[in-house]
C-alpha cells in the first residue's frame, strides 16, 4: 500500500515530526481558501508516485486567486496513468538546505537501513550513483532500534562533505538524533517498506521539517493496517483505487489473485512464483506472448483455481490458457477439480492446456481424463502445444 | 553424504495440527523422516497419529531430542515460531509459511543468527535427502541419491529439476530450497558452502530468478572461493517486464538491479554453465557428471 503525501505527513506529525501547516482541496475553491487561511502556498498534486514536481504537479502561489487557477490547472492533470483527485496546499517554506532522510530495505543485508544525506532534493539518485560517499547509511539492530550514537555517527558522516553547514552542524545533528529515531518509529510500527523524507528542510531559523512524505506498506502486513487500507479504499486515491491502474489486476486484487497483466494472448497461470515466470518464459521461447502471469500459490483449492481460470479469461484478447503445476503443497486432484468446475461452470471453448505433476498428480490427471481434458506430459510439450492451438485459431 | 538433513535427524513439526502441517507430516512420515514431535499450543499430551504433540518447543526438545523444525503455522505468528524453535535450540528450523510480514522476518532472522543455529526460509519448500529425510513440502516419489546438490529459490521449479534429473538417472545429495522473500535464512553461498564441505556432491544446479542480487552473490562466492565443484544454473523471469512483482515478494526488477541478464552474466563470468530450459539443466548436468542423459 502507497499511502499519498498527506496521508504520510498525518503520520510523520502524529510522530513529532515537524510538518508544513497544510489543507487537503479537492476542489480549486478549497484550495483558494486554504491560500486565505495560509498565505503562501505550495499548491501539490496527490498521485502516489514520485516526479510530480518535474511534471508540473506542483506550484508555489501567494494569492487566493493565483491558488484557485493553478489548482484547477493541476486537478485536471494525468501525471504518468495517476489523475489528481486532491491537491495539498501547505505553508511555503524558506529553504537554507535540502536534505535527505530515508528508510528502506537493504535486500543484501537483509535489514533495514536508515540513509541521511545533505544533498537531498530531486536529484538523490543520481547523487547516490555520481558521488556515494555523500550518502551515509546505517543498518539498526532490528530489536533495539538505532541508538542515538549511531545517529550522530550517521549524521555526522553524511553532513561531513557539506561544508556550506559546517557551523550548522552540531545543532543538526542534535534535531536528526530525535528525528531520525521518531521516523524509524513510524517505519517500525506501520510496517513500511519505504518512509522517506526528501526534501527534509533545513529551515533559515534552523529547523527541520519535512517538507515531503513517502510511505509504503509491506502488503505482507495489510492486516495489521486496516485502518490504512480503508482510508486508502475510502478516498480513491490510494494505491489501491488508482484508476490509471490497469482494470485487470484491479479486478485481480479484489480477488485476492496474484496477478499481472502483460500484452499477449496465451494466458498463464502456475503454482509457485518461479514456475509461473518459467511459464511465460517457456511461452516466449515458443513464439507465443503471455497475457499475464497468475500465480496460484501454495495450497491452491478447487475454488482458487476456478476463480484464476475466470480471471485470466477475461481479458479478451486471452486465446488459450496454459494451466502448469506442479504439485508440493497443492494436490493435483484439487486443481483438477478447479479447472474441470471452471470449464463447465463459465462454458469455457476456448483451448487449454494442462500440465500437472507432483502430489495426487494420478488422481489429477485421472480426473481431467475423464472430463475429456488431456493432460501434457511436459511442461515444454504444453508451450508446443498451446502455441500452436493459438496460433491456428482466427478470433 | 548430504548436507544438513539426514537420517539421524529428528524433527518436529510446528503447527502439526493445522491443515497443511498435518497432510505434510503424513507425506514426510511416508517418506521415512523421523517425526519426533509436534507443537501445537493448547493441545499438549495429545498426539496424532502417534506423534506426541507439546504445547511449546521447549516442551519437545526437552522430551524427544528433536534437533530440526519444520514450521506451517500461518504469517501472522510464523516469525514468533522461528525464534521459539532456535530459542529452544533446534540446529536448522525450515520455515514453509510464506506471506510473512518482512520485519517480522528481520527479527526472526536476526533472532536465530545470534542463537547461533540455522534458518532456511521462509517462504521456502524446504530440503530433502533423498532415502533419508524430508522436511517440507517437496513431493516424495520424484527423489533419488545420487550425486547432485540443488539449490534454489523458487519451489516448484526446484521440484522440476530433481524430478528432470531423476528421470534421466541422476540423484541428489541434498535439494535445498532456500525461498522466495527479500529476507531468508540460509542463501546460495550458505547452501554452497555446504556442498563444497560434502564429498559426495559432485555437481551443483543453482535455480535463480529475478530481483535482488543474490544471484550475483553466490557468483562472487564462487569465484572468491575458488569453488571447483561444477555449477549448472537456471534464471527464471527473462521474460519478466521491470516494476512488476512476479508472485514472489522477492521477484521484482526495480531500476537496474534484479534483471536475468546481469544474473546470468554474473554467474557465466562465475565459469557456471547457463541453462536455458529445465532439459537443458538436465543436459548438462549429465555432460558435466560425465554421464549420457536418456
Amino acid at each position: 500500500m502507497k499511502l499519498l503525501e498527506y496521508q504520510a505527513k498525518q503520520r510523520f506529525a502524529a510522530a513529532g515530526i515537524p510538518v508544513p501547516p497544510g489543507r487537503l482541496a479537492r476542489t480549486p475553491e478549497e484550495a483558494a481558501a486554504a491560500a486565505r487561511e495560509l498565505g503562501r502556498i505550495a499548491v501539490k498534486a496527490q498521485v502516489p508516485i514520485g516526479g510530480r514536481g518535474k511534471a508540473g504537479g506542483i506550484a508555489v502561489v501567494d494569492t487566493p486567486d493565483e491558488a484557485r487557477r493553478e489548482a484547477a490547472r493541476i486537478l485536471a492533470m494525468d501525471i504518468r496513468g495517476y489523475p489528481v483527485r486532491s491537491v495539498w496546499c501547505e505553508t511555503g517554506l524558506s529553504i537554507d538546505a535540502e536534505l535527505y532522510l530515508g528508510i528502506t530495505l537493504d535486500r543484501d543485508r537483509r535489514r533495514l537501513v536508515i540513509i541521511f544525506s545533505a544533498a537531498g532534493g530531486m536529484e538523490i539518485e543520481q547523487v547516490a550513483v555520481e558521488a556515494p560517499e555523500r550518502i551515509a547509511k546505517l543498518w539498526p539492530d532490528p530489536f533495539a532500534g538505532p541508538h542515538p550514537f549511531e545517529i550522530r555517527q550517521l549524521s555526522f558522516a553524511g553532513l561531513a562533505h557539506a561544508p556550506e553547514l559546517h557551523d550548522r552542524t552540531p545543532k543538526l545533528v542534535t534535531s536528526l538524533v530525535g528525528l531520525t529515531s521518531r521516523l524509524y518509529g513510524v517505519a517500525t510500527s506501520l510496517d513500511a517498506l519505504t518512509c522517506e523524507i526528501n526534501p527534509l528542510v533545513l529551515t533559515p531559523d534552523g529547523n527541520l521539517v519535512a517538507a515531503d512524505g513517502k510511505l509504503e506498506i509491506d502488503e505482507n502486513a495489510d492486516s495489521r493496517h486496516k485502518d490504512i487500507a480503508k482510508e486508502l479504499a475510502r478516498d480513491e486515491t490510494g494505491d489501491d483505487g488508482r484508476s490509471g491502474d490497469d482494470p485487470f489486476e484491479v479486478e485481480a486484487r479484489k480477488r485476492g489473485l496474484t496477478y499481472v497483466h502483460l500484452d499477449g494472448d496465451i494466458g498463464c497461470i502456475g503454482n509457485g512464483a518461479g514456475l509461473t515466470m518459467n511459464t511465460l518464459d517457456l511461452v516466449k521461447q515458443h513464439g507465443g506472448e503471455p497475457a499475464d502471469f497468475l500465480d496460484i500459490g501454495g495450497g491452491a483449492n478447487a475454488e482458487r483455481v476456478r476463480n484464476a481460470l475466470e480471471m485470466v479469461l477475461l481479458d479478451p484478447k486471452v486465446r488459450g490458457v496454459f494451466i502448469n503445476i506442479f504439485g508440493g503443497i497443492t494436490r493435483g486432484d484439487e486443481v483438477a477439480r478447479g479447472i474441470i468446475a471452471a470449464r463447465d461452470e463459465l462454458h469455457i471453448t476456448k483451448p487449454l492446456v494442462v500440465r500437472m505433476t507432483g502430489t495426487m498428480e494420478e488422481e489429477g490427471r485421472q480426473l481431467l481424463e475423464q472430463a475429456g481434458i488431456v493432460p501434457a506430459k511436459t511442461a515444454t510439450g504444453a508451450a508446443e502445444t498451446i502455441v500452436a492451438l493459438t496460433r491456428g485459431e482466427s478470433e | 553424504m548430504s548436507v544438513l538433513v539426514d537420517r539421524s535427524s529428528r524433527v518436529l513439526i510446528q503447527g502439526i495440527t493445522g491443515r497443511e502441517g498435518s497432510f505434510h507430516t503424513a507425506q514426510m512420515r511416508a517418506f521415512g523422516t523421523n517425526i519426533v514431535a509436534g507443537v501445537s499450543p493448547g493441545k499438549g499430551g495429545t498426539d496424532q497419529d502417534g506423534v506426541p504433540i507439546f504445547d511449546t518447543v521447549a516442551d519437545a526438545v526437552a522430551a524427544t531430542g528433536a534437533d530440526v523444525s519444520g514450521i506451517f503455522v500461518p504469517p501472522a505468528f510464523a516469525a514468533d515460531a522461528i525464534m521459539e524453535s532456535a530459542a529452544a535450540g533446534i540446529e536448522l528450523t525450515v520455515c514453509i509459511t510464506e506471506l510473512i510480514p518482512v520485519q517480522d522476518m528481520i527479527r526472526a532472522r536476526d533472532f536465530v543468527i545470534r542463537s547461533g543455529h540455522q534458518l532456511l526460509g521462509a517462504n521456502c519448500p524446504g530440503i530433502v535427502t533423498p532415502g533419508q529425510c524430508k522436511v517440507g513440502i517437496i513431493p516424495n516419489h520424484i527423489n533419488t541419491p545420487g550425486p547432485v546438490g540443488i539449490v534454489g529459490r523458487s519451489g516448484t521449479l526446484t521440484y522440476e529439476v530433481i524430478q528432470g534429473l531423476g528421470q534421466a538417472g541422476m540423484g541428489q545429495t541434498t535439494s535445498v530450497g532456500i525461498g522466495g522473500d527479500p529476507v531468508m535464512g540460509l542463501s546460495f553461498p550458505d547452501v554452497l558452502q555446504r556442498f563444497a564441505d560434502d564429498p559426495e556432491t559432485r555437481a551443483v544446479v543453482l535455480i535463480g530468478e529475478i530481483g535482488g542480487s543474490d544471484e550475483e552473490n553466490a557468483a562472487a562466492w564462487i569465484r572468491e572461493t575458488g569453488f571447483d565443484k561444477p555449477v549448472v544454473a537456471f534464471i527464471s523471469g527473462r521474460t519478466a517486464p521491470p516494476g512488476k512483482r512476479m508472485g514472489h515478494a522477492g521477484a521484482i526488477i526495480s531500476g537496474n538491479t534484479g534483471s536475468a541478464q546481469s544474473k546470468l552474466d554474473a554467474l557465466t563470468a562465475a565459469g557456471a554453465d547457463i541453462a536455458d530450459t529445465i532439459e537443458d539443466v538436465v543436459r548438462l548436468t549429465a555432460v558435466r557428471l560425465g554421464m549420457q542423459s536418456r
